[in-house]
């Protein structure tokens, strides 16, 4: 039985390394969850903070201008609050990112009421259950043709 | 022919709640005609809910869209293989899978072991209906898959569907989900026979013996389903990367986990009898886990970026899961008096603590990876505040545990069981302890500074080497004793113990995939905005647009970038990223370019023309070193699976006397 101790020294030490990496990795990469209206009454205190916003892609309102893209996200009614999001992640957005998705942004809020997103995620109306009801807006044809359907 | 579907499920959950009465029953007041009749009642089951699979497929098949689930998931224009794959590409069809897969494996277990195992078959098959009437619950009250689209009175059938999603229309995304759920089914057999002689009390490793082949089948299933998965995200996503602890991902790494813990210590039950307990825990752990992953990717229960259907169905997976726990979990408490180790730790020098920390350890990474995925959930309830962790967080734990578990594969094999002392472990550990030093020195040498990488690649060779001594020492005995050469040696020892060489394949592959997970720490990537004919370097490649066409097929419209790539001023080839719009779903995707090489690949995304400057090309380009090996220990380690399932040419006896603790002697008498 007198091993049982080193045991348990070896596993006391191989957990705790590990809880402190989980902590410090929980610290270095914990992002808050925000609705727009939040963000609107943003305190000082939270400026600083990871956060994270979803919202729909108001349509027509992505404009992309060098590699940043900027667009607008409204919240679900009836409040219908707007956030301006300015992208300038390196990757690339996701194919489900497009007019009236719903929008995932991780970033932080700048002083002037814009929110910088350094990644993005998308929403399809889901992976596998295609859009049930109405159909999403109709999209301009990739190369300015009218698409034949 | 909907109604024949919807009739075949409806009977196939009566005939499940028979066979799990007339099981339960028959087995409490030892009725063999009735347990006898429960039996052949699962091979009925299988038989309907075949049937009614059967119909959806012939549904989809012929695009029969008076189905509401054919009409959201198929359309004409899609290839048959496609339609095929739309059966599992919805919330109806793929729960309809799980059920078709849960009773095929139902009756398998049924057959094999009609001879068989008699006194706990009937306990197997209750556990094994106990979850097919809930999935038939599923298939017929809550998510049936035959419903038709009326409107007023009488049945409308659509024009055409919308098709299955696009991005999923990919080879590796149409057998992504079966090969999944395969695995994830597949663990409630080992998981039954577990119940079975949990609830019979009994106190040999029947369950185990008889459980290793699906085990180990599964896993590998598993396995593939995940690794197809990455490969999909890698190929068709766009982002360059095939991994993002997103919580879907997490929930199939889960029981996976788990599934490779329970694969190791089972051993230890069988040469040992020690971790008897544990290894109840494990299975069961296991099972609940896929279920409990289930739930995770259908219910919205964590936000995910790939979005499933939300629905109710959480609440009944929720109840499954709740009653199952604590079923086990009662089972497990009251018969704690049979599954009593035979033997106990000796060392922490011994092979023992070696599978004991591999344990410790693959359980570690498990919690990690659940307490990540469900932190906002926890978040939410402790401080009232959602917070999420990303990425960062499972890499900064997970990292580390894969390195120590890296090590422990190294030492695993040479280390002598119950106690080693340190004189034989220095002889054994000459060699790989010199590779793995040399390994690391070169690589700073050569001016790496990534910490992690430069230990990774150390224990790569460490690993390798051990796995090499071993091959090598065992053919050299065969070899110099039949009098035929090496390398026949080496099939002729594999052969002998496919279950230990096979082994070591499957670890020589885990090894391949993580000198490709490695190379993460030198990725390169750049976006730019350029004009057709200009150049761009990008790590020691240069690119050059060279033009930009577009056209439309009928399905879908494109606009594709011909990019020549240079490397040291030598003209590679073209690349071809692609942008489409879908018809029918009116969804863009990217169809990435990749240009795959051992040593690294070139990945190149088209994101489309800029809506500021006119003529300019926005593309991603990313450099993603060795990633291909990921792929080719994928192989490594299904190959590795394969062999272990091959029987052993010599009969293994388990005898439980303890091994001589010295290195030398235990190698020589392997055979």
């Amino acid at each position: 039985m007198k091993h049982y101790g080193r045991f348990a020294i070896l596993i006391a030490v191989i957990f705790g390394i590990l809880g402190w990496l989980a902590a410090s990795g929980i610290n270095e990469s914990k992002t808050y969850y925000k609705t727009i209206s939040e963000l609107k009454t943003l305190p000082p205190a939270d400026q600083g903070k990871r956060l994270r916003v979803t919202g729909d892609v108001v349509a027509g309102s992505i404009q992309r201008a060098g590699t940043a893209v900027r667009f607008t996200i409204c919240e679900k009614k009836p409040s219908a609050q707007t956030l301006q999001v300015i992208y300038t992640g390196k990757d690339p957005l996701p194919d489900t990112f497009r007019d009236s998705a719903q929008a995932m942004a991780d970033g932080k809020m700048q002083p002037d009421g814009t929110f910088h997103a350094n990644s993005i995620a998308a929403k399809c109306p889901s992976k596998y259950e295609a859009a049930t009801g109405a159909r999403a807006p109709v999209q301009k044809s990739i190369n300015g043709k009218p698409s034949s359907i | 022919m909907e109604v024949l579907g919807a009739l075949a499920i409806l009977f196939a959950f009566c005939l499940s709640v028979y066979a799990f009465i007339g099981s339960v029953v028959g087995a409490l007041r030892h009725r063999p005609y009735l347990q006898k009749s429960a039996e052949r009642a699962v091979l009925g089951v299988f038989a309907l809910v075949t049937a009614a699979s059967a119909v959806l497929v012939y549904s989809l098949l012929v695009s029969d869209f008076r189905l509401a689930y054919v009409t959201a998931h198929s359309n004409r224009a899609m290839e048959a293989q496609y339609k095929i794959g739309a059966w599992w590409g919805g919330q109806e069809g793929s729960l309809l899978l799980w059920s078709w897969l849960l009773s095929l494996y139902s009756a398998v277990v049924v057959w094999t072991n009609r001879n068989r195992h008699r006194e706990m078959m009937s306990w197997v098959v209750a556990t094994l209906q106990f979850t097919q009437i809930f999935f038939l619950t599923l298939n017929v009250f809550v998510e049936p898959p035959f419903r038709v689209l009326a409107v007023g009175r009488g049945v409308q059938a659509m024009q055409d569907g919308q098709g299955l999603n696009p991005l999923l229309q990919y080879w590796a995304m149409v057998i992504h989900p079966p090969m999944l759920y395969l695995g994830y089914v597949g663990f409630i057999v080992p998981f039954a026979f577990a119940m079975g002689s949990l609830i019979t009390r009994q106190r040999g490793d029947a369950w185990i013996h008889t459980t290793r082949r699906w085990s180990l089948i599964t896993w590998g299933f598993q396995s593939a389903g995940i690794i197809l998965g990455a490969g999909w995200a890698y190929a068709v996503l766009g982002w360059g990367g095939y991994w993002g602890w997103d919580p879907v991902e997490n929930a199939s790494l889960l029981p996976w986990i788990t599934a490779t813990a329970f694969l190791h210590s089972v051993m230890m039950q069988e040469k040992k009898g020690m971790m008897k307990v544990w290894n109840m825990v494990l299975i069961s752990a296991t099972f609940f886990l896929c279920i409990f992953g289930t739930f995770l990717t259908r219910s919205g229960f964590v936000s995910s970026v790939h979005a499933f259907a939300e629905s109710s169905i959480g609440f009944w997976f929720l109840g499954f899961l709740t009653i199952g726990i604590a079923l086990t979990a009662y089972l497990i408490l009251s018969r704690l008096d049979y599954l009593k180790s035979d033997t106990h730790l000796e060392s922490v020098l011994s092979r023992e603590s070696s599978f004991l920390f591999n344990n410790l350890l693959l359980l570690a990474s498990a919690f990690a990876v659940l307490w990540g995925t469900l932190f906002p959930r926890i978040s939410e309830m402790l401080t009232g505040e959602k917070i999420t962790v990303g990425a960062p967080f499972f890499n900064k734990v997970e990292v580390p545990i894969g390195l120590f578990l890296m090590l422990l594969t190294g030492i695993g094999p040479l280390i002598a069981w119950r106690r080693s002392s340190w004189e034989s472990l220095k002889r054994a550990f000459r060699w790989p302890a010199l590779a793995l030093a040399l390994t690391m020195v070169a690589l700073a040498a050569a001016g790496v500074r990534h910490y992690y990488a430069v230990m990774s690649f150390g224990l790569c060779a460490f690993v390798t080497t051990t796995i090499a001594m071993e091959f090598v020492k065992g053919s050299r005995a065969i070899a110099s004793r039949m009098q035929i050469n090496l390398v026949r040696a080496a099939f002729e020892l594999t052969h002998r113990n496919t279950r230990r060489y096979g082994g070591y394949l499957v670890h020589m592959g885990i090894v391949l995939m993580f000198i490709g997970f490695t190379g993460a720490a030198f990725n390169q990537d750049t976006t730019r905005e350029v004009k057709v004919g200009d150049r761009f370097p990008i790590g020691h490649y240069e690119l050059q647009v060279k033009e930009v066409t577009d056209g439309d097929t009928g399905n879908y419209s494109w606009q594709r970038a011909v990019i020549a790539a240079f490397k040291d001023g030598d003209y590679l080839g073209d690349l071809t990223p692609e942008r489409r719009i879908y018809a029918a779903s009116r969804q863009p995707t990217s169809e990435v370019a990749i240009r795959r090489r051992l040593n690294e690949d070139l990945y190149i995304n088209f994101a489309g023309m800029s809506e500021t400057a006119a003529g300019q090309a926005i593309v991603q380009v990313y450099v993603n070193p060795l990633v291909s090996w990921i792929w080719i220990g994928f192989w490594v380690l299904l190959f590795g699976t394969l062999v272990c399932l091959v029987p052993g040419k010599v009969k293994l006896a388990y005898a439980r006397t303890g091994v001589v603790g010295v290195y030398a002697k235990q190698s020589a008498v392997q055979k």
